[in-house]
């Protein structure tokens, strides 16, 4: 069976999903198709947060660009999406006087990109702004905010399916045929027709240009390793703090960053690797990562990291070219119908609101379309409650008794949320797709406690214990019932006679 | 919101340590106990613990977990203690306001007294920092003790085990008797985290291997766990060149420690011990803060419920009295651990009565003696033929002994 679409956006990502947004205003037929389980499981659900001003990129690059406009609009897309964003600032921070002249030369470099509000300051101001880092001056970066990147990735793809985009997930695009208003996606859930393409698969965004014939790009992936702090030290700091960019390098240096739930990232590093799915952590980037934070943060300690993971870069550039790729953000000729959404790595997260503008009027401009009355200009998948006055949280409680059972203590996660969540618009149902919409299991005991309770949750609402995962695919959580195994070893026993 | 609650005694934590401190404090004459329990029942990691073993020490007689606590949840309830279940303590403030949330809505309890028993919770690969993927199948001991205990769910074939806790062992011989292959059981330290009788009843029993000083260096496979990487470790905990052995196993189960879950008592401020992890106490189990109390593995990671239950009587008891007579006995002795000792519980005493002291040592030592020293003389002696880090030590200083205390420091240290 193949369906007819009128734009198909490969890849679930943050930019995919915000293109998928940016069209779902208008009444066109539109499909994401996802490989993963869930959408934001590649770089965009696995990066720092930031909402970038534009200070590190390049004047005139597309970057830059689509970075600050992105800036420009961002607080209000979070605010219509109820994704929880923060203006927290950031403190470009020179470890010694020898790097001061480098803060110069950023700030000026950032003025002239548009970014407001720069200054440079002294020791003490750092130490009056930021009392637990150390540092020889800084440029204080006011503007610079956070967000919490999957859940604004996940508001965008809910608020699109529930503004009538089509989303398959666990559909990895296999193969591409056929020409701009006729393009065959193959799939192996079926194939899928549609007149345009939106390339923005990341890491892969490389092989799905190469099946519409486009051979000049190829993705670099680039790990960066972070560790999670715990909340009780969340307080360490107050604004981003970041080190004076390394030169020549694959990243902006490990950088000390809070997020909108009070935790505290450091990373990410950056190691080049052959496999953009090769998301391992390792102990030397541990250590590394503990070392080099501990310089701007000497009150540190190995006991403050509830966890660690790898998010991973889809750089245009290898290692031996240096740090500076730009974004691709365009039509070529030999694939017309196509807009290739290439290297969008950071500041990808800030930038995808104006490259979703942009790929929208390029949409429109080959099919003319009528403004879509049923769009979700505002969104919530899941009512948090865990900032909510007493006064209000009771309310809701005489409303849903759910609400006043909390299952995950560490993030004070109700059974209400975790319902909502197993109940989600793109009917994702691995254990993941759970923690990343409720944020249960992502506490100091990792799950410890409201694991099992979920999971007990998910068989009374007839789930079976073999379709649990804790991703999709592969990643079962059980082979079955104790019997069940039993069952099988007796067989096992009974084979080896 | 409800209008506030008043309790002589408030229990936070309805696990081994909240019961038993919850029936004593109204054996002991408090009017009105309410205990706090957060899961759908009261007797915490005791529900999932269906071996046998329990009691040995309170009852003299082998019970599994859900029948030690069946005894005192009847206690509880025929002694009239208020348990409130699927409830949740958001906040707790010095002068005792407690802030519960359940499905009743938002409730608050102006307590004479609090213990707070909330246990502990188990260490994870995060905090560990095991490197690899991150693909399902890894599991801390406990979380697959509650899967095949009480939800009848088996997690694995093929099991490699980091780490030989108590729980771990327990799950070690579970997992075999079930019908999961345990290819063996690493541990970082150059002895067993478990105590001996578990490593011979629930290791050596089935041949399952152990190998000492070895930890996980890599986990492998993107979607389930293929196999792990082992490795030994120097005396650093640096891995050892040379050392790598891969293992199959779809399953790697987590055993590598407990960590006292004191939120509360963080907020709170109070005089937390860096050993323990939990607060430091007087012979009441007295906190810095007046009025509340802390037993049971909030306060120190016990090896036996047993001694968790004795304890928690006690501050029970102490906690009625501090609720309804307001007053406790003053404690100007200061109590230190000295060599060969972590630490030693409580921190300060009366001496007017007798103590039961508790404290872990460094290492295994045979043929010892830990000895209570003041002003350079021995006050107790006691020797002890076998000390392991896995066992806790609890010894009795009768009252007459602190008479001889000079001035109000008594050492208390391993002596050859």
């Amino acid at each position: 069976m193949s369906e007819n679409f009128d734009v198909a956006i490969v890849g679930g990502g943050v930019v995919g999903c915000a293109v998928a947004r940016e069209l779902s205003r208008y009444q066109l037929k539109v499909v994401v198709l996802e490989r993963a389980s869930d959408v934001a499981r590649g770089t965009s659900g696995k990066n720092s947060g930031v909402v970038h001003t534009g200070i590190n990129v390049p004047v005139g690059s597309v970057k830059g660009k689509y970075n600050v406009r992105g800036a420009e609009i961002f607080e209000q897309y979070c605010e219509d999406l109820n994704v929880p964003f923060e203006r927290c600032g950031k403190v470009i921070v020179a470890l010694t006087e020898d790097q001061i002249p480098d803060l110069e030369v950023l700030k000026e470099k950032g003025e002239s990109i548009g970014v407001k509000q720069l200054e440079i300051i002294d020791h003490d101001r750092l130490k009056e702004m930021e009392p637990n880092i150390e540092g020889a001056g800084a440029i204080n970066v006011p503007t610079a905010a956070i967000a919490c990147p999957y859940t604004l990735n996940i508001a965008l793809a809910e608020s699109s399916a529930a503004s009538g985009v089509e989303f398959m997930l666990d559909t990895p695009v296999t193969g591409i045929s056929g020409e701009q208003g006729d393009f065959e996606l193959e799939t192996p859930n079926g194939n899928v027709s549609a007149s345009l393409i939106v390339n923005s698969a990341g890491l892969f965004a490389d092989k799905i240009a190469r099946m519409v014939g486009v051979t000049r790009w190829r993705i670099w992936p680039c790990r960066g390793e972070y560790l999670i702090l715990d909340k009780s030290v969340g307080g360490m700091i107050n604004s981003m703090v970041y080190p004076v960019p390394p030169k020549g390098g694959a990243g902006l240096g490990i950088h000390i960053t809070p997020t909108t739930d009070g935790n505290i990232l450091l990373g990410p590093s950056a190691d080049y690797t052959n496999d953009g799915d090769d998301v391992r952590t390792t102990a030397k980037i541990r250590r590394q990562l503990l070392a080099e934070a501990g310089e701007f943060l000497p009150g540190l300690a190995p006991r403050h990291v509830i966890t660690a993971y790898s998010g991973m870069r889809p750089k245009l550039v290898p290692v031996s070219v240096g740090g500076f790729g730009d974004f691709v953000v365009e039509e070529v000729p030999e694939a017309l119908g196509v807009m290739q959404l290439v290297g969008i790595e950071s500041p990808g997260l800030t930038a995808a609101p104006a490259i979703a503008e942009d790929v929208t009027a390029w949409a429109l401009e080959r099919i003319p379309a009528e403004k879509n009355p049923g769009f979700k200009k505002t969104w919530s998948s899941v009512r948090r409650t865990r900032e909510e006055e007493l006064e209000v949280i009771d309310d809701l409680i005489g409303e849903d008794s759910d609400y006043g059972e909390i299952m995950c203590r560490c993030e004070m996660v109700t059974k209400k949320e975790i319902v909502d969540s197993i109940n989600n618009e793109l009917d994702a149902t691995s254990l993941n797709a759970i923690k990343y919409r409720s944020r249960a299991t992502m506490g100091r005991c990792q799950g410890g406690f409201c694991g099992p309770r979920i999971v007990d949750l998910l068989l009374e609402n007839g789930k079976s214990p073999e379709s649990l995962t804790l991703k999709g695919g592969g990643s079962w959580l059980f082979m079955g019932t104790t019997e069940d195994l039993r069952a099988e070893g007796k067989a096992l026993r009974a084979g080896a006679k | 919101m409800g209008d506030r609650e008043f309790a002589d005694v408030a229990i936070i934590g309805g696990g081994p340590a909240g019961l038993a401190a919850a029936a004593e404090a109204k054996g002991a004459g408090a009017e009105r106990v309410i205990m706090i329990e957060r899961d759908e029942r009261v007797g915490g990691i005791l529900n999932q613990q269906v071996h046998d073993g329990f009691g040995t020490k309170v009852f003299k007689e082998a019970l599994t977990g859900p029948e030690y606590s069946a005894i005192y949840e009847d206690r509880v309830n025929e002694r009239g203690v208020e348990t409130w279940l699927k409830s949740t303590v958001t906040e707790l403030t010095n002068d005792r306001v407690i802030t519960v949330r359940s499905e009743r809505g938002i409730e608050t309890i102006e307590a004479g007294a609090v213990v707070l028993a909330m246990g502990c919770r188990e260490r994870t690969r995060g905090a560990i920092g095991t490197p690899g993927t991150r693909p399902a199948g890894v599991y801390t001991a406990g979380a697959v003790q509650y899967y095949m205990n009480v939800s009848n769910l088996a997690v694995g074939r093929k099991v490699v085990i980091l780490g030989s806790g108590d729980i771990g062992l327990i799950m070690a011989r579970r997992m075999t008797l079930e019908g999961a292959e345990v290819v063996c059981v690493a541990e970082i330290l150059p002895q067993p985290s478990g105590i001996a009788g578990n490593i011979v009843r629930c290791l050596e029993d089935f041949d399952i291997p152990l190998y000492l000083s070895t930890t996980v260096v890599e986990i492998h496979g993107n979607e389930r766990v293929t196999g792990v990487t082992l490795a030994e470790v120097g005396p650093k905990m640096g891995e050892k060149k040379g050392t790598r052995r891969y293992f199959d196993c779809d399953t790697l189960l987590l055993s590598v420690g407990l960590i006292p879950e004191t939120e509360l008592a963080n907020a709170l401020g109070l005089a937390m011990s860096p050993v323990t992890n939990g607060a430091i106490v007087d012979e009441s189990f007295h906190t810095s803060a007046p009025g509340i109390f802390s037993c049971g593995n909030v306060l120190q990671v016990h090896d036996v419920v047993d001694y968790a239950t004795l304890e928690a009587e006690k501050t029970g008891i102490a906690a009625a009295k501090y609720a309804m007579i307001g007053e406790l006995p003053e404690t100007n002795i200061n109590v230190t651990a000295g060599a060969g000792l972590r630490y030693v519980l409580p921190a300060t005493i009366s001496g007017g009565d007798a103590i039961d002291f508790t404290m872990r040592p460094w290492k295994e030592e045979h043929d010892k003696s830990v000895v209570f020293k003041s002003g350079g003389e021995v006050l107790r002696r006691m020797k002890m033929p076998h000390m392991e880090p896995a066992g806790m030590i609890r010894i009795r200083v009768g009252k007459g002994r602190f008479k001889h205390v000079v001035n109000n420091e008594i050492l208390v240290e391993v002596e050859e």
